[in-house]
């Protein structure tokens, strides 16, 4: 879920006319400074950090002069709280409280419904409170298409035993929460406190706001970088994979680092699974043998070949993997031979230096094998494939045996890296775009001397055919086949380079990755 | 609601259904009437193909703008209440459609009529989620999913993409005993198969969708598999999130369902810890955790196992125990 920091959600609440403390972020302390002397008055300054008791960590100082909110900020920016860089503090005027509530909404799975909850104590411990104070707390299920209507708020406030004016006042901030929380499409939306001033204000103290992860994509208003909730900031590698998850909608690719700083002989291997019961246990099966896992991956929802191959990319640029784990349920709906060619492509290209075992259960498994291991031979480390009658275990077991057969590199003399396969020239280009950016290109000076045509037989979309002279050329529109007709299949890639003659190539770009590799001290990506 | 008779035009199944079914299903069989919305697409092209012949009664498919086309052998509709004014009712239909465009599409076929559907697509944003349910509520249609692969009944139909090829589903699933749900699609397909390694068949396999909040989570799909009297025994996958596997044990502890169960929850290595606010904690107390799930069902008598790959074994042992088997 995509976690919105406290002076995110209140100018949020802002917006939907909640009170807030006077206030604004600062990221040096001298905005801090400059903010306090515009507010005129004592400040709290507030780091802005995903924790809970910011205040014992000494992320909540009061300061009384603009110096002090200064110095305060000086000692909070730049910290690093729970894997996270603090690179904001919240300014605001001091607020005089007489009493403090906790109002929320959550969307629950058991009434597929919003539900408001009011509890007429807040404060630190809430769920405490809701414990041993059950009276105090109400809660009423929301209709998503009428929204929280304010008799129903007075209710709920009632319910957790307020009465007079003030059941007026809370009520309406009840209903603008649950606007708030409706329009940005929080999944969880909290004021804790919402706060009643000496001056008789209904005030948010502070508040929690998380967004809907697939919603995200419909609020740019938000700034959000990653729509995901991860413990740290995402790394520089995993950027580079959201790029391509969010430049291709066909299937899932999901790809979270597990561990960096490690290198060959570690025991550290990379981890691509397809779908998220199945790679929980394929996991399981790899840990279980002693490894540990570099990354977790996955690649499912019937995923073109073309994005296992930029997943298997992805993994392969991580430096010091000991091999490579490829496992999903075991008995997959998808037909498994596009997986198997996105991940041939990316193996022939790197070229693999590390055994790998991909267990490739279900439809078309046999053929999704004997397309995977037809890279032995013709690169520096053993692939092997398996099918859905070989468990996790029996396949990680595999890949021990593998990689305790390859032995430790000797440090001493490293040998110069192997070459991978590049993009061939092309005499007598034939090239159209496909949908994420990359290009097919069609040597037809080699295609015409080519006896077999694979790469019209096997095209899953059939948008090949061969014209007057024999040649493969598309049978529809060079803008049809970008529109996505062209699924990138990599059958007019891989099949030809396995059974025809090496004139076809499917160029694949993943943007930021090279960069990244040459930092990480790997060699160029291939290709070209 | 409108009379099968008035469309006289419309093919009635040739051949006696009834006598090639031997055993019930929930949800699906091949008598359904399905139409595929998006059925034009990338996704909902070959999978309308692969649920025809597979047995499904795909009877027509939408895709706005592009009615009048013919596609794997039946007509395109612009609308679904076109559909149904063409076709005649509609019970059931299967979503292939990008994510933002779910809401509009499900709720269209709830309205024209349709009380099933299946919505495919994962991404899908929970308060258009939350809209689908609430007008399924009001007029008494149910969806599996978002984010789901589907359902199945074995050697009858599909719906969604579960199986793939029709010629390997016909392989890997066998009608018998147990019923099946499950958290995770790729995980109900291995379910399914390996239980058939064992010899166990099943009435139906449901992946009810692996989002936050499902159409049809495990606690309706038993309330289903209670009421079929060919489904002798349930299997169900569980994870870690949300509240679907303590309210099974609470049906199971409240007389609600009262067939065996055997149960895996998966994420137990997971990080815990992934609440993400005091509200979750307020509303769902010990909820979702891996531990209250296994508690929960365990005291309610459910047969738990470890470990995945114990499950057909055990289930096994439970339907011998009962003298299924």
């Amino acid at each position: 879920m995509a976690r919105l920091h406290e002076y995110q959600g209140k100018a949020l609440l802002a917006q939907h006319k909640i009170a807030v403390p006077r206030g604004r972020e600062a990221a040096t302390p001298e905005e801090a400074r400059s903010i306090a002397a515009e507010i005129g008055a004592p400040v709290m300054v507030k780091m802005q950090a995903w924790v809970t008791g910011r205040a014992c960590l000494g992320g909540i100082k009061k300061a009384a002069t603009p110096d002090q909110a200064a110095e305060a900020a000086e000692g909070m920016l730049g910290r690093r709280v729970k894997n996270f860089s603090v690179d904001w503090v919240l300014v605001e005027e001091q607020i005089k409280i007489e009493r403090e509530f906790y109002a929320g909404v959550i969307v629950d799975d058991a009434s597929q419904s919003p539900v408001m909850i009011f509890s007429s104590v807040g404060g630190t411990g809430i769920e405490q409170i809701a414990v041993e104070h059950p009276d105090k707390v109400a809660r009423a299920t929301v209709d998503v298409v009428r929204g929280l209507q304010d008799y129903q708020a007075r209710d709920l406030a009632r319910r957790a035993g307020i009465k007079g004016k003030l059941l007026n006042k809370l009520a309406g901030t009840l209903v603008r929460l649950w606007a708030t929380a409706r329009d940005t499409e929080a999944r969880a939306a909290e004021i804790n406190p919402l706060v009643l001033t000496a001056d008789g204000v209904l005030m948010a103290a502070d508040c929690r706001i998380t967004v809907d992860d697939y919603a995200v994509f419909r609020h740019k208003e938000l700034g959000i970088e990653i729509a995901r909730e991860m413990d740290r900031p995402p790394t520089e590698l995993e950027r580079v994979a959201y790029a391509v998850e969010a430049n291709d909608y066909r299937g899932t690719f999901f790809f979270l680092q597990l561990q960096e700083d490690f290198q060959r002989g570690d025991k550290v291997v990379g981890f691509h699974g397809a779908g998220g019961g199945g790679s929980m246990m394929s996991m399981d099966a790899v840990l279980r043998r002693g490894y540990k896992l570099a990354n977790f991956v996955d690649t499912s929802g019937n995923p073109p070949a073309s994005k296992v191959y930029r997943a298997a990319r992805i993994i392969l640029s991580q430096p010091g993997l000991d091999g490579y784990f490829g496992s999903g349920s075991g008995v997959a709906s998808q037909e498994q031979f596009h997986s198997a060619r996105g991940l041939v492509k990316a193996f022939l290209e790197e070229p693999l230096t590390v055994p790998a075992v991909i267990r490739l259960g279900g439809n078309a498994e046999d053929q999704a094998v004997e397309i995977l291991e037809r890279v032995n031979g013709m690169i520096p480390a053993p692939v092997e494939g398996y099918r859905k009658d070989d468990s996790p275990d029996f396949c990680a077991e595999r890949l021990d045996a593998l990689i305790q057969a390859e032995g430790q590199p000797a440090p001493a003399k490293p040998a110069p890296e192997p070459a991978g396969r590049r993009r061939p020239g092309a005499e007598r280009p034939y090239s159209f775009d496909t949908v994420t950016g990359g290009s097919v290109t069609l040597d037809h000076a080699r295609c015409a001397e080519c006896n077999n045509r694979v790469c019209v037989e096997q095209c899953a979309r059939g948008i090949l055919s061969l014209d007057e002279q024999g040649l493969p050329v598309l049978n529809i529109s060079r803008e049809e086949a970008k529109r996505g007709r062209c699924v990138e299949c990599l059958a007019c890639d891989v099949e030809c380079y396995f059974h025809g003659n090496r004139g076809g190539y499917v160029e694949l770009p993943i943007p930021g990755l090279e960069e990244y590799r040459e930092k990480a001290g790997r060699s160029r990506i291939g290709g070209w | 609601m409108v009379d099968r008779a008035e469309f006289p035009h419309q093919p009635i199944p040739q051949f006696p259904l009834y006598q090639r079914c031997e055993t019930m299903s929930i949800l699906i069989d091949e008598t359904k009437r399905v139409i595929v919305q998006g059925i034009t697409g990338r996704e909902g092209m070959v999978r309308a193909e692969l649920m025809k012949n597979y047995g499904t009664n795909v009877v027509g498919g939408v895709t706005p703008g592009k009615g009048g086309q013919d596609v794997i052998g039946v007509p395109v509709f612009d609308t679904v209440q076109e559909a149904w004014e063409q076709l005649g009712p509609i019970d059931v239909s299967v979503l292939f459609i990008p994510a933002p465009l779910v809401r509009s599409a499900a709720m269209e076929a709830i309205e024209a009529g349709v009380e099933l559907l299946v919505i495919v697509p994962d991404r899908v944003p929970i308060y258009d989620v939350l809209r689908i349910a609430a007008l399924a509520r009001e007029r008494g249609a149910r969806f599996v999913g978002p984010n789901t692969l589907g359902v199945l009944s074995p050697d009858k139909a599909v719906l969604g993409m579960m199986g793939g090829r029709a010629a390997t589903a016909r392989q890997w699933f066998f009608q018998g005993p147990v019923g099946i749900t499950s958290r995770s699609g790729g995980i109900t397909s291995s379910m399914a198969y390996y239980l058939a390694q064992e010899g166990i068949g099943a009435t139906t396999l449901v992946h009810v969708g692996g989002d936050a909040v499902v159409g049809l989570p495990h606690p309706d799909v038993v309330k289903l598999y209670e009421q079929d009297p060919d489904t002798k025994a349930v299997v169900m996958f569980g994870e870690i999130g949300t509240s679907q596997e303590e309210r099974v044990a609470e049906l199971i502890a409240g007389g609600e369902f009262t067939k065996p169960l055997i149960a895996f929850i998966g994420g137990k290595a997971a990080k815990s810890g992934t609440r993400f606010s005091h509200a979750g904690a307020i509303v769902e107390g010990n909820r979702g955790t891996h531990a209250g799930k296994v508690d929960a069902l365990t005291e309610a008598g459910a047969y738990m196992v470890e470990s995945f790959g114990d499950l057909p074994h055990r289930t096994k042992e439970v339907l011998q125990d009962l003298g299924i088997m």
